[in-house]
């Protein structure tokens, strides 16, 4: 059967390779694009306002918030089915943060986070199958089930935290680790804008300056706190200020490429000793806070729409990459088909895969048995537990 | 051990059959209603979220100087228990704080030190700890520290606690074992929306800092038809809700109306006639209902969601132990949660259920 002209130009972009010669002379591999504007506090200087983006760059940014967008909607649409329980708070809108400070930090950079951490868990590596199934508290799951939503880890990601603004000492802890020994590594500390009006964000932002931590703090403001707006929690909504004595940048987070360069200008004021820095995102959620909140109550359904249509980091990106002629339409649409089969598959396995183990009701609670004490059992349990092992 | 399982009821052992099965989560119980005191005047149907909500009406509308405030309780509250209340008594005196759990009861405590009458709400329970500084410090020890000179006696701290089915590690805890140890206030958990009512009305008015516990889980499946004027229950007083002759069964907020079903199970399937208390305050809590009742049956069963080692259910046993012990034919007994942090899964295994107690109900008789 002969080859449709679409699919023989996919053939030949699957046979790319590299990076350099290609059979369409209308893509490029690489391009200028530019950065939108940043602000700043206590710098001279501030990230590029232009930045290089190669294609293959382009297609892995592109790839990323469209596995989260799709991510997000399964998971929302597993809860309406009840498969998912609980609370599950929905990344949906905040894609460009995660994945254009990903592009920059490698996994040797630590990352902490709060709930709405679904979108970063698949950045620090943890496949879609293992988030879903995480949800629908499966044993596959990336906390075997123990943790679900807001409690998702993998290697050099210390979650997913319910209590917020408790992860925020915890982050510059982390920092204070990498600078003991040597490392050159950050930690990204990631809060939101309820959250930067707990004490104890104020008390890390003390203790990283005053022993020049390599903590890059980074405020989420999708400007609601669950459904109150900012203005009325902060007496001061220039998140990228509080941090005083801490030099900050504010961020259009709903551009990947300004996410980017952002990130990398921090990474680099911190590598070079100069102490911690505050980033604020400014993004925005689509759905509610977390799946009982319609999020309609405080905000407007038109507003939601306008970001949507005018601002979707997503389609803004997709728009920038083909007038820029960085990715071709047709691999852009064969990307998003490849996508909805990675997501539709990890469904599938969240629903149907295997339960914990009983025992998970009790490990690891401690490390092991205290020593003294070689016949320990969990304090509580009784027979109907015991037994079902 | 299987077999004991299998003669005391369905409850599913094995991780296969429990993948098979949808089980309903949470506490298992059906609400028993009760009527409120005919002198008590005229009633209207409320659940326990518009028990509370009534209990604030009266409040704000009798005394000037009270003023309501907490995470997000302008519009009504993520439980609801603060609907209509901005917008019959102003933003002056209902209004919301920013997400600052410390500051929030600090700055309660303050107010209450300069004499109004100040009910601080926190979003859940699990959020509390943030303030216990303030509560352990501040509010427990102003009298006693200032010789009664100052005191923050006009604060009463509202909190949603407890299993609700889903709510996993963050919105599940009952904290009242943390909160029973500190002399200088007192805690109460209600079973219900009268209770509810007369218990919250008694927190604002009493003359010590209180914290008031409600079970999240009761907000809408307890409904009952509660008085609409303010009246107040006794603080410190325990009540026995079902009298019996050969096991006490002591329980507080949810769990007592899974101890109804287990005393209503023991009748039928074992022939033994329990008596229940519902403790109502867990500090001061009421010693003398408890050993009178422990000392005409010789059994006791405690039971709470809280883990087992240092919960309030070992006060009690402690406490019981030492009042009761010439009358006691087996051990003190408790049932509660494990000592693991609430889980994310399983939660029909780690809660007291009607089969745990049950099978603790055999062990004392058996003794």
């Amino acid at each position: 059967m002969p080859l449709s002209s679409s699919a023989i130009r996919a053939n030949l972009l699957l046979l790319r390779g590299g990076g350099g010669l290609f059979v369409s002379s209308r893509l490029a591999s690489s391009a200028v694009l530019s950065t939108r504007p940043y602000k700043l506090h206590k710098l001279e200087s501030g990230p590029a306002s232009e930045a290089q983006v190669t294609s293959d760059e382009a297609r892995k940014y592109y790839r990323d918030m469209a596995t989260v967008r799709r991510m997000e909607t399964a998971a929302g649409n597993l809860y309406k089915e009840k498969a998912i329980r609980g609370f599950c708070h929905l990344y949906s809108g905040q894609e460009a943060c995660c994945v254009g400070m990903e592009a920059v930090l490698d996994r040797n950079d630590p990352v902490i986070t709060a709930y709405r951490a679904h979108g970063w868990t698949y950045t620090r590596g943890v496949p879609v199958k293992a988030v879903l199934s995480e949800l629908t508290g499966r044993a596959s799951g990336c906390a075997k089930g123990k943790g679900g939503s807001m409690h998702m880890y993998n290697h050099n990601f210390y979650g997913g935290n319910g209590i917020v603004g408790a992860q925020v000492p915890l982050g510059a802890g982390i920092a204070f680790a990498q600078k003991y020994r040597e490392d050159k590594r950050v930690c990204v500390t990631l809060y939101g804008d309820g959250a930067a009006n707990q004490g104890q964000v104020f008390e890390a932002f003390n203790m990283a300056k005053l022993w020049d931590l390599p903590c890059i703090f980074v405020c989420e403001n999708n400007k609601y706190g669950m459904g109150t707006a900012v203005e009325r929690a902060a007496a001061s909504t220039a998140y990228y200020t509080r941090g005083d004595y801490i030099p900050g940048l504010w961020v259009d987070a709903m551009d990947v490429i300004t996410v980017r360069e952002a990130t990398r200008f921090a990474k680099d004021w911190c590598l070079s000793g100069k102490g911690p820095i505050l980033l604020e995102m400014e993004t925005y959620r689509y759905h509610g806070h977390s799946m009982s909140d319609p999020g309609t109550s405080y905000r407007t359904r038109e507003e939601v729409q306008s970001m949507r249509q005018m601002r979707d980091p997503i389609a803004s990106f997709r728009q920038t990459l083909l007038t820029a002629e960085l990715v071709a339409e047709e691999e852009l649409k064969e990307i998003d088909q490849s996508v909805r089969k990675e997501v539709d598959e990890a469904v599938q396995a969240a629903k149907t895969n295997a339960v914990p183990d009983p025992k998970e009701l009790y490990t690891n609670v401690y490390s092991q048995p205290p020593s003294g004490q070689p016949n320990y059992r969990i304090r509580g349990i009784d027979q109907f537990t015991w037994s079902a092992n | 051990c299987r077999s004991l399982a299998a003669r005391l009821g369905p409850v599913c052992l094995d991780a296969a059959s429990f993948s098979r099965r949808r089980l309903s989560f949470g506490p298992q119980f059906v609400y028993t209603p009760e009527s409120a005191d005919k002198s008590l005047g005229e009633t209207s149907r409320m659940n326990l979220f518009q028990a509370v909500t009534s209990a604030l009406d009266n409040t704000l509308a009798n005394d000037p100087s009270a003023v309501v405030f907490g995470e997000d309780v302008a519009f009504g509250g993520v439980f609801r228990c603060t609907v209509g209340l901005k917008d019959k008594y102003g933003k002056d005196r209902v209004f919301n704080t920013p997400l600052s759990e410390q500051g929030i009861v600090g700055f309660a405590i303050g107010h209450a030190v300069a004499g109004a009458t100040t009910v601080a709400e926190i979003q859940f329970g699990d959020y509390i700890f943030p303030a216990f500084d303030q509560i352990a410090n501040e509010a427990s020890k102003y009298r006693y520290r200032s010789g009664n000179h100052f005191n923050c006696g006009s604060l009463t701290v509202r909190a949603p606690i407890g299993a609700v089915g889903h709510g996993a590690l963050y919105h599940s805890q009952s904290p009242e074992g943390f909160f029973a140890h500190l002399p200088g206030i007192k805690v109460v958990i209600p079973r219900g929306p009268i209770q509810a009512k007369g218990l919250l009305l008694a927190c604002i008015n009493d003359p010590d800092p209180c914290f008031y516990f409600e079970p999240k889980i009761l907000y809408r499946s307890a409904v009952e038809d509660v008085p609409v004027n303010g009246y107040v229950l006794p603080i410190g007083k325990a009540e026995v809700l079902i009298e019996g002759s050969d096991v006490t069964l002591i329980g507080y907020g949810t769990q007592v109306h899974v101890l109804r079903e287990v005393a209503r199970l023991a009748q039928s399937e074992l022939g033994v006639s329990c008596e229940l208390i519902d403790m109502r305050t867990i500090l001061p809590f009421d010693e003398e209902t408890v050993y009178a009742s422990v000392c005409k049956t010789g059994r006791c069963l405690i039971a709470h969601e809280a883990p087992l080692t240092g919960g309030f259910g070992a006060e009690l046993a402690a406490s019981v132990q030492e009042h009761c012990f010439l009358n006691l034919e087996a051990p003190v007994r408790r049932v509660a949660g494990h000592d693991t942090p609430f889980p994310h899964i399983f939660e029909n295994f780690y809660l007291p259920h009607q089969r745990r107690c049950l099978a603790a109900i055999k062990d004392l008789i058996g003794y």
